[in-house]
């Protein structure tokens, strides 16, 4: 089956390097999405698994096949481009089947294969048009179309939505993931843009400046990002951050005047104690707990919002940084006064400052929400008291 | 932009009409003049309107320069040319844009310079090239001995010779090769996306495939802008087939052919012959520009992809 194993791939231009060993495995029939910001090398690793650049270190395989040298015919993979790529001179049943025509099929069963997936897509009206003759929407129907005729092992998208607009790409995503309900064809989709990725993606991979952060589910990677950027780069607004000195596991640390407590698993609380960390909290975890000055509560005081309809995000200062934080519902609290927040233990989320790493401990769960472990629940009274730095 | 500027509107169209009679007024002329009798068009006053003597004279011309036999030379020259070209300078265009290989620039500026070196430029080493176009290698053997070192083993003295004077391909091949068409192929090739490139390559298609059945189905307005340049180009040529055609019954153009119309100080000054000639010989690349204008202008501007 097709399977995609990608091993200490790095890719240099010159002596410029973009990207850094990446190890990749890729399950047949997964759907995985690269998420990353531009210029992470997430299209580079794309392109490379494609064939159309080179390899300049390490190994892809496709189906326990080596294919650095194989040309991007002979991969056997089909891929749908950003601006769709589509032949201009040719119609839209002459574009999807050019994969078919190169490939030498006779033209009877050509045009019927055309026919067939242009009515999945729902182009049957279409296939004597130009493709300056069709909307965005439409062209991008025609690639994949051109990709799906011709039943390839893998699928590769290129950031194949960022050129429609809104409500088509909502549309569109429903119908790449309805697609791959049907085909079961391994595929892999590159994106900067994280809620395309959440929705679509068996498993998220996030790119950072060449190097893979983070592998995992879209749930694994919102609530227990491995890194700081992860942590940053998923959710919108991004995460808080707050660097914090740790005093005594239970006990209180008072600088800037304000010192708090935050819940966490007793075996993590031990680590930390006596240490910097770096505090995650994410602006839709917060609540506003009712007494408005609580001593053993981090307290913010908001002094402007934003209305987003489903809630308000609330900006305040915090240590000289920004923090917002989202209020869900109808009632706000005002601005400028002191509100205490309310932080469940499977919100905080702690980094190492140095590595910039998730701060784990074998057996210690942190930042699961749904499935919490009963021992876990009783964890919550354990609080690591924090000063910000 | 919606302007509303009347006394610039009439300005422009002054200078717009001003243009067009510049252009118009001596074809006119000489269309007037291809109308009359020798002695209507040797009085001192100027016709300008026509007379009644236009097929006389067209075919006074046709026969007296022999335009039967020189028209299909010319046609012949122009056609080879046009083809020529455009698969030349299409073919090297797709190498230089679309293939990445050691020294492709030094060969695009090799390509690129001749254009500073139009044929009238080069004619005399053009000429001895078409005298023997095999003497740069007979040199080259000669000068490293391997010549002399078959003279000594089989006793054949080489002499290399292949001589294009008095021949369509010495006609031909020199204004085949200039640099013109491989740089409007080069920039309107380079207009063409990198992902359709990989689209193709991704569908399977070979180089070859891609030249055949993407590039040059998208690239046919330029050809249409290359063949009319060309056509017209190479109908025009005097020099170069002055210079290298002396069986003039068998090889010469018209427009060398024209030259014997226009009379000369001791004869008869025919000049409404001369001028019905001019007209015969003006009429084909006529025709090919305004049957291809509207190709030729969107190749131009390639506004068309």
């Amino acid at each position: 089956m097709a399977d995609i194993d990608i091993r200490k791939v790095e890719k240099f231009y010159g002596k410029n390097q973009v990207v850094h060993g990446v190890d990749l495995n890729i399950q047949d029939g997964e759907f995985i999405v690269i998420l990353g910001p531009s210029g992470c090398g997430k299209s580079t690793l794309l392109r490379m698994i494609a064939g159309l650049e080179e390899i300049s270190n390490g190994e892809i395989s496709i189906e326990n096949t080596v294919v650095n040298q194989l040309e991007p015919r002979e991969r056997g993979c089909a891929m749908v481009f950003q601006n769709y790529a589509l032949y201009p001179h040719m119609t839209v049943a002459q574009n999807i089947g050019y994969a078919l025509k190169v490939g030498g099929m006779r033209k009877a069963e050509r045009m019927q294969k055309v026919e067939a997936t242009a009515k999945s897509l729902g182009l049957d009206q279409l296939l004597d048009r130009k493709p300056a003759q069709l909307s965005g929407g439409q062209r991008q129907r025609v690639a994949m179309g051109r990709a799906i005729v011709r039943e390839p092992k893998v699928f590769l998208f290129d950031e194949p939505l960022s050129n429609l607009d809104a409500k088509l790409r909502v549309q569109m995503r429903l119908e790449i993931r309805r697609l791959h309900r049907t085909l079961k064809a391994t595929s892999v989709f590159v994106t900067h843009d994280q809620v395309e990725a959440m929705s679509l993606a068996d498993r998220l991979v996030v790119m950072n400046a060449g190097r893979i952060e983070q592998v995992g589910t879209p749930e694994e990677v919102y609530h227990a990002p491995a890194s700081i950027y992860v942590g940053g780069f998923i959710g919108s607004p991004a995460m808080n951050f707050l660097p914090c000195g740790v005093s005594d596991c239970g006990t209180f640390a008072v600088i800037d005047n304000t010192s708090f407590r935050l819940p966490v698993d007793p075996e993590i609380g031990r680590t930390i104690a006596g240490q910097s960390v770096i505090v995650g909290l994410r602006p839709e975890d917060l609540k506003i707990a009712p007494e408005a000055n609580d001593p053993n509560l981090l307290t913010v005081a908001f002094d402007f919002s934003e209305e987003q309809g489903s809630g308000r995000l609330m900006h305040g200062r915090l240590a000289g940084r920004d923090f917002v934080l989202h209020s869900a519902g109808r009632h706000h609290p005002a601005p400028g006064a002191p509100c205490s927040l309310a932080i469940g233990a499977e919100s905080v989320h702690l980094f190492d400052p140095t590595t910039e790493k998730r701060i784990t401990v074998a057996g210690a769960k942190t930042g699961q929400t749904g499935t919490l472990p009963a021992a876990f629940q009783k964890t919550s009274d354990v609080t690591v008291s924090g000063a910000i730095q | 932009m919606i302007e509303r500027t009347p006394l610039l509107n009439i300005v422009t169209h002054a200078v717009l009409i001003f243009g067009a009679l510049l252009l118009a007024v001596p074809i006119w002329l000489s269309f007037v003049a291809a109308t009359l009798t020798v002695a209507e068009v040797n009085s001192p006053n100027v016709h300008y309107l026509p007379g009644g003597e236009l097929w006389n004279n067209l075919t006074a011309a046709w026969t007296r320069a022999d335009f039967g036999v020189k028209f299909m030379n010319s046609m012949i020259v122009a056609i080879a040319v046009v083809i020529g070209k455009v698969a030349i300078s299409a073919i090297s265009a797709f190498s230089i844009v679309f293939f990445n290989y050691r020294l492709r620039m030094v060969f695009f500026w090799v390509i690129f310079i001749t254009l500073m070196l139009p044929l009238e430029v080069r004619i005399v080493p053009t000429y001895a090239v078409a005298a023997n176009a095999l003497y740069p290698f007979q040199a080259i053997l000669d000068f490293t001995g391997i010549s002399w070192l078959i003279a000594q083993f089989s006793g054949v003295e080489l002499s290399l010779e292949w001589n294009m004077l008095n021949s369509y391909t010495g006609l031909i091949l020199p204004l085949v090769a200039t640099a013109t068409g491989t740089f409007l192929y080069r920039q309107f090739f380079l207009t063409i996306p990198d992902e359709l490139v990989e689209a193709a390559k991704m569908d399977g298609s070979g180089p070859f495939r891609f030249f055949f059945e993407v590039l040059l189905p998208l690239s046919r307005t330029n050809i249409a802008a290359l063949a009319t340049i060309m056509f017209v180009y190479a109908w025009n040529q005097y020099l170069w087939p002055l210079l290298i055609i002396t069986d003039r019954a068998n090889y010469s153009t018209v427009v060398m052919e024209l030259r014997r119309l226009i009379p000369g100080p001791d004869a008869i000054a025919d000049w409404n012959v001369a001028m019905a000639g001019t007209l015969i010989v003006m009429l084909p690349p006529l025709l090919v520009v305004i049957l291809m204008q509207r190709w030729f202008v969107r190749g131009l501007i390639s506004t068309e992809k």
